[in-house]
């Protein structure tokens, strides 16, 4: 038996799937001024990866403000209950067929082991990237706002290890959207809102 | 009767005398073809209307008039030939240094100093007070037709001679008091007759002067540009007092005073970019300006030097002169483009055009190897100057250099360098004997170097800053041109570039986790198949 929850309203999705776009955009742009590939050119590369991270601002000052008026930003709360039952579910009960152990409701809408990742990124991930990015590009006022002793060689292997561990979470994020009920379940969910859940087994 | 034809001819005639006197009235009306940027038209002043025999006869008329110049070149670079170096005490300028190319001028005067900005200058005996030793023409001259042949110790040529004596080669005596009547600014020719030719011949020494800079076009010098803004040699090395800006013993490598205010008191050295431009010259992307703050605007503005079609000398090899022919004759080898690449009297060349820059931190200090110095036998190569600086000693910059590459005599004893006596038609002068000992021991008594009568040759380099030849902005570097595995920077320490690779170790870490990942994913993948199919 399956029913189907509205787990993500209209701007959560737009905000997905907007800051997905933007993301990988960075990660090509991005790895093309590291010297990785040849892409754009790396003059292009740089003046896009600056009009995207711009435009990224930009979307998360709308997402903060989103989250903090509707008190979604709960959702990212970390807890440890039934950590262990899911870990053991994607190592084991997966192949099992076993049922997952945690059911989303719009009000708790992500498992445990989700909230523990996106808090991490949040809070870690995102900092490291934000910080570099920015130092990066505020490069020439390193001395004017007292940073001199700042090596761009720090702040650009900050970032580019950032860009790695961003790359590293977008594969896994990537493949673990096709461990729902279905393999598409969780992406329909992130395109319509409406995800098709199990009830109970067979 | 008159034809009608004849009448019709006869008109025309008229008309023409009539049309021909009416010219020649209005050009006795209309003001003389002087230039318009002097108010002095010397074809007037009866003081040059009489024969010259020669130079300081010249500058005896000048200094009539122009009673402060003598004194005003007296106490220049270009009169003394010596620079004392108030950063490192070392006394320079072409009287004391050695480099890679001729070597010295000590003993070798009468040749090296046909462009000394003087008249006589063959020995130590030359008086250094002396007014009508000035030459003002070499300067001043707006004809073209003014030379100081090598060999005359600056002193021109007023009747036709045999120069060497018995050669059979005539040189062309030249006309002094045309040339006096039209003396006039400096221009690119005047200070071009000297520097475009400096190490002996055409662009051989700095690489971005020679004498394709006379009327460049705009691709080769966006500012000389002859059909453009066709700035003169003195529009940049603005000068006063005849002291002319601008130095290659002290150099300004960074300019941080910003653009020049007409009428400030101290302005600097108005010969460099920012002293026009400001440091902020890039209105579009501010980026540039950024880059700005570590490289002079030579390195990207100038993206190779030797542009004009003209070859420059590279490496200059002393050691392999010396060469005769199956006849005892001496050989000289062309390449394929027609460059000299050997000379018995001077040993191997290396010639090069459109030569992209090495790249140095600069600071504007510059250690030479003078005469006196010891030589280290372990190192590499000797420097004839050292360019100092540093990525973060707060006043260097990335600047590009043309490095020039030698191999020269040095004392094997005494570890020092040594000064042959080249030019000179007689016995001790290398160029004609081909004897290293006679022009070693001729050389250094001159120099006064200890000489130990034992000699080699020491792998030599000499750095030397790019400045000239500054392309249009659409030419100038792109990004990639340093942003790249191995580009022109690669290197160069203190820098951090992106595109660079500079770290392989954070690539090989970054890829590996990536590959983990993705190999986590798929093996998960394939077991939750595998377990789907069993079920």
């Amino acid at each position: 038996m399956t029913e189907r929850v509205y787990l993500f309203k209209g701007f959560e999705r737009f905000w997905h799937w907007s800051q997905a776009a933007l993301i990988i955009f960075m990660l090509v742009t991005g790895f093309e001024i590291h010297g990785s590939f040849t892409a754009f050119g790396f003059e292009q590369a740089v003046g896009y990866h600056t009009i995207a991270a711009w435009t990224l601002v930009g979307l998360w000052i709308f997402a903060i403000f989103w989250h903090l008026v509707t008190g979604e930003w709960r959702q990212y709360i970390p807890t440890t209950d039934k950590v262990v039952a899911i870990m053991h579910y994607y190592s084991s009960g997966i192949f099992k067929d076993e049922p997952h152990p945690f059911r989303p409701t719009s009000v708790l809408k992500h498992n445990p082991l989700q909230r523990i990742t996106y808090l991490l990124i949040l809070t870690l991930l995102s900092p490291l990237l934000w910080i570099t990015g920015w130092l990066y590009l505020f490069y020439a006022d390193w001395s004017t706002w007292g940073l001199s002793a700042l090596q761009l060689e720090w702040v650009a292997t900050g970032h580019t290890i950032g860009a790695f561990l961003m790359l590293a979470f977008l594969i896994s994020h990537l493949y673990l959207a096709t461990t729902g009920h279905k393999l598409t379940s969780q992406i329909k969910a992130m395109i319509t809102g409406w995800e098709e859940i199990e009830t109970s087994k067979h | 009767m008159m034809s009608k034809s004849t009448r019709v001819a006869l008109a025309v005639c008229l008309a023409g005398w009539m049309g021909f006197a009416a010219l020649g009235s209005a050009s006795a009306e209309e003001p003389k073809s002087v230039k318009l940027n002097t108010t002095a038209d010397h074809t007037k002043f009866k003081e040059l209307q009489r024969e010259f025999a020669s130079g300081p006869e010249v500058t005896k008329a000048c200094l009539t008039c122009h009673t402060e110049a003598a004194g005003q070149i007296h106490r220049t670079k270009h009169w003394k030939w010596e620079y004392k170096n108030p950063d490192t005490d070392q006394l320079l300028g072409k009287k004391n240094v050695i480099n890679n190319f001729c070597i010295s001028i000590a003993s070798n005067e009468a040749a090296c100093n046909s462009c000394h900005v003087g008249y006589g200058w063959k020995d130590a005996s030359f008086d250094f007070t002396s007014e009508e030793n000035v030459d003002c023409v070499v300067c001043h001259d707006t004809t073209g037709n003014y030379k100081k042949p090598s060999g005359l110790a600056g002193n021109v040529v007023t009747k036709d001679m045999e120069f060497p004596p018995g050669s059979g080669k005539i040189l062309k005596a030249i006309d002094l008091t045309k040339i006096a009547q039209k003396v006039g600014k400096s221009s690119r020719d005047t200070c071009g007759s000297c520097h475009f030719n400096g190490g002996g011949g055409d662009g051989v020494k700095h690489g971005d002067m020679d004498s394709s800079l006379a009327a460049p076009e705009k691709e080769l010098d966006v500012h000389m540009d002859a059909s453009g803004l066709d700035f003169t040699c003195g529009t940049c090395h603005k000068t006063s007092s005849h002291d002319v800006a601008g130095s290659r013993y002290t150099p300004t490598a960074k300019d941080a005073q910003g653009a020049h205010l007409r009428g400030a008191t101290d302005n600097g050295n108005p010969a460099t970019c920012v002293s026009c431009h400001g440091n902020g010259p890039h209105k579009e992307e501010a980026r540039l300006n950024q880059h700005a703050t570590k490289l002079a605007c030579q390195t990207c503005h100038i993206p190779e030097f030797a542009r004009g079609g003209i070859a420059t000398k590279m490496n200059w090899d002393w050691s392999t002169a010396g060469q005769r022919d199956a006849n005892g004759q001496q050989i000289t080898r062309k390449d394929a483009k027609g460059h000299i690449t050997y000379e018995s009297r001077k040993g191997d060349f290396i010639m090069a055009e459109n030569v992209k820059p090495s790249y140095v931190w600069f600071n504007g200090q510059v250690n030479y190897t003078l005469k006196t110095d010891k030589l280290d036998v372990n190192a590499d190569l000797t420097h004839i100057n050292k360019l100092s600086g540093s990525p973060n000693d707060g006043k260097s910059m990335i600047w590009p250099v043309k490095r020039f590459g030698g191999k020269q005599p040095y004392d094997t004893v005494n570890l020092t360098l040594l000064t042959p006596h080249t030019a000179g038609n007689d016995d001790t002068g290398y160029w004609k004997n081909l004897e290293w000992d006679k022009a070693l021991q001729a050389g250094v008594k001159v120099s006064g170097i200890p000489y130990s009568g034992k000699f080699g040759f020491v792998r030599t380099q000499m750095d030397w800053p790019i400045t000239h030849m500054v392309a249009p902005k659409e030419k100038a570097l792109g990004c990639v041109e340093c942003h790249a595995r191995d580009g022109r920077l690669a290197g160069l320490p203190g820098i951090y570039m992106p595109a660079s690779g500079s770290n392989p170790q954070l690539d090989k870490l970054g890829w590996g986790l990536v590959l983990l990942t993705l190999i986590g994913v798929l093996g998960h993948g394939a077991l939750r198949i595998v377990s789907r199919r069993k079920a």
